[in-house]
């Protein structure tokens, strides 16, 4: 017996161009949106990356509570921008349909490259270079302030709470750590500094290395000029070290405040220095602590980290939690998870209910969120603490710093 | 004033220069006597420094005096090491040594991570920031007592090489291993000690720098950059050239960072081991081969 069915060229190629598209299809029609979240959990930034996986851990949680369905894949980036660009590759190949991450800029515009070749979303968490949303990326979107930004926000505030205090600061000191980050800071505030008409004379600006054991001489020369405020761009450890020489040399400034860096909010700070690492301030986009959503959050994080606090981890966790909402709203809105069609859908969400302090998350044409705010912190009994605007502050700034003997 | 700021770095640059050098001869001593060159030697002196805080944070022990415990168990850790792991590597190319001990350098940081996580680890004692000032130079008590207890545990070793019978034992190995063998030392035993001594300098070194500095997996690798070049300024396998390398580079650290810029001050001190590689490449204190 013979069929009569016979197959064409044609029909053989559609064919398997369907099987090879069935794929996609599958993909395009997902019901759970999944994405790879990229951090650094171990190398240079681990402590970061750690702080921010925790936000990870918390996340689904709020999320599902709040309608959406994710899956998280939790990625390692090591520190490094080429095992980041990889892991992109590989996360991507996996099925995931966004991108989150990064919290180092290198690592950012080497994953932002691989979203872009393969037309998947990449929601930028924390990353502050410039020239992350000035390359014409198509398939990006921050949700962080550029390091432009977080200075002359910095400074304003340093400015606003000063006024509100009535503290005249005469002359400034710039101390700043000579990475990636700290370099980009300097630059900014070389070319803000000018601008923002404050009433304070800038005597020096000073580089060191973030890996160094100490910063005794950096200190040394700082206590030399005995300015009135040490604004410093810093990460935890050249932190603890800064503050660490300043009270063995007994150099006391009326104030230290960091104009939009990390560094004194995390656990190991406050651990490292007890009653010292308080009175610190600095000016940082941070978890709104009067939003309805931010405070269900902080619940989600203590259930999911009993053994961390959330105030330390807020700023890493807070800003995790919103790439992942930003991504779920988008997929909502689109309906697929279609990279193209995501990510027009992302470009376009206005979400007005969030954890960090600022208006409705909204991308501008080069996806950059226009309305990222900012707040002056201090360390109140180790413990980051909005002191101003007094929109969003829980208590009243305290200025001058209260000398460092005698705390406890 | 001026030289008051000269002062003070110098003084710093002084006090944490002993300090270096103490981590470097450990380095030194194993090279000089088993000819292995220690890759994991900053990653053994985090662990030291974990170490030391574990018993800080358990016991409230001091690290100026854990660290005898710490020396201690650090030479018998490398005892041990010397006997089973690293014996059978000696005799094979360098190649393979290198490989053996990365291998483990990546195993210690890894694990340190896992076991403390990336956070950094400080030990505050009563008296972390408290200083001394003499006239107008200010000097840290912390720094003086690390110091001095980096030059006691340096001249302890001085001491056992020169006047005890295993000590010189061991230098007629580094001496000639044949002869050594010949006159019926147990160099395998001799090797073993020495590679015990040198991790008991590693251990002592671990426990003093976490009264200066914070414990994280991650400085291991600069801790191991730091004490090769102090060995290789003062002289590959010289004792006294693992603490005046570690006297240089603290002093020329301390100053760059002064005269030129703090940021700059890794780059004086490669600059300086560029210059002296180029002008004497045995070091200031080494013999030629």
């Amino acid at each position: 017996m013979t069929s009569d069915k016979t197959f064409s060229r044609r029909a053989v190629i559609a064919g398997a161009g369907a099987v090879l598209a069935a794929p996609a299809v599958v993909k395009a029609q997902a019901q759970v949106l999944k994405i790879a979240n990229l951090v650094p959990r171990s190398g240079f930034f681990a402590q970061a990356g750690q702080s921010m996986h925790r936000g990870a851990l918390a996340s689904p949680a709020l999320l599902a509570e709040l309608g959406y369905k994710v899956e998280i894949v939790h990625i390692d980036t090591e520190s490094n921008a080429d095992v980041a660009r990889t892991q992109a590759e590989r996360a991507i190949n996996d099925g995931c349909h966004v991108i989150t991450g990064a919290f180092d800029s290198g690592h950012t515009l080497a994953i932002a490259q691989v979203a872009e070749q393969r037309q998947i979303p990449f929601v930028v968490n924390v990353a502050a270079a410039p020239q992350i949303t000035e390359q014409g990326y198509k398939y990006l979107v921050r949700n962080f302030q550029t390091g432009g930004q977080l200075v002359t926000n910095g400074l304003r505030l340093i400015k606003d709470v000063t006024d509100a205090k009535g503290i005249k600061l005469e002359t400034a000191v710039f101390l700043h750590a000579n990475d990636t980050f700290g370099t980009a800071q300097r630059g900014a505030m070389d070319a803000i500094w000018p601008r923002v008409n404050l009433p304070i004379k800038l005597v020096e600006s000073i580089a060191y290395d973030p890996r160094a054991q100490d910063l005794s001489v950096e200190v040394t020369k700082i206590r030399s000029i005995n300015p009135d405020l040490v604004m410093c761009v810093t990460r935890a450890s050249d932190a603890i070290k800064m503050v660490r020489d300043m009270v063995r040399q007994r150099f006391q400034p009326k104030a230290i405040i960091s104009p939009g860096s990390p560094g004194f909010y995390d656990e190991e700070f406050y651990q490292a220095l007890g009653p010292l690492a308080d009175f610190l301030l600095f000016g940082l986009p941070w978890v709104n602590p009067k939003s309805a959503m931010s405070q269900a959050f902080e619940k989600a994080f203590q259930k999911a980290n009993p053994n961390n606090r959330f105030a330390p981890d807020g700023f890493n966790a807070g800003f995790t939690f919103e790439g992942f909402l930003i991504a779920a709203e988008g997929f909502k809105k689109a309906g697929t998870t279609n990279g193209p069609q995501l990510m027009e859908a992302i470009r376009g969400v206005n979400i007005a209910e969030h954890v960090m302090i600022g208006g409705p998350i909204q991308f501008d044409a080069k996806g950059q969120n226009v309305n990222i705010g900012s707040a002056m912190i201090q360390n109140i009994k180790r413990t980051p603490t909005v002191v101003f605007p007094s929109a969003v502050a829980v208590t009243e700034p305290v200025l001058p710093l209260p000398a460092w003997q005698g705390r406890s | 004033m001026l030289w008051s700021l000269y002062g003070n770095v110098l003084v710093q640059g002084i006090l944490t220069g002993l300090v270096y050098g103490l981590m470097a001869l450990g380095l030194s001593v194993i090279f000089g006597v088993v000819r292995v060159v220690n890759f994991a030697h900053g990653e053994f002196a985090v662990v030291a420094m974990y170490a030391a805080f574990v018993l800080f944070k358990q016991f409230g022990l001091d690290p100026f005096v854990s660290l005898l415990p710490i020396a201690a168990a650090f030479f018998v850790l490398g005892y041990g090491l010397q006997r089973t792991l690293i014996n059978p590597f000696v005799s094979r190319p360098e190649h393979e040594q290198f490989i053996l001990l990365v291998g483990l350098a990546i195993i210690l940081v890894n694990g340190s991570l896992m076991v403390f996580g990336p956070d950094a680890r400080s030990v505050n004692l009563p008296y972390s920031f408290d200083s001394w000032m003499i006239g107008e130079i200010i000097v840290d008590k912390v720094r003086v007592f690390a110091a001095i207890a980096a030059l006691a545990v340096a001249s302890l070793l001085f001491a056992f090489f020169r006047f005890t019978q295993t000590g010189v034992a061991i230098r007629a190995c580094a001496d000639n291993l044949v002869g050594a063998a010949v006159v019926g030392l147990d160099v395998k035993r001799l090797y073993a000690l020495t590679f015990g001594l040198g991790m008991a300098c590693v251990g002592a070194a671990g426990a003093l720098m976490v009264t200066l500095t914070d414990a994280t997996p991650m400085i291991a690798p600069a801790f191991t950059l730091l004490a090769f070049t102090i060995v290789i300024i003062g002289g590959m396998g010289s004792m006294a050239g693992a603490v005046v390398g570690g006297l240089l580079i603290g002093v020329v650290e301390a100053m760059a960072s002064l005269v030129i810029a703090p940021s700059m001050k890794t780059m004086v001190s490669f600059g300086l081991l560029v210059l002296i590689l180029a002008l004497r490449p045995q070091g200031l204190l080494g013999r030629r081969a």
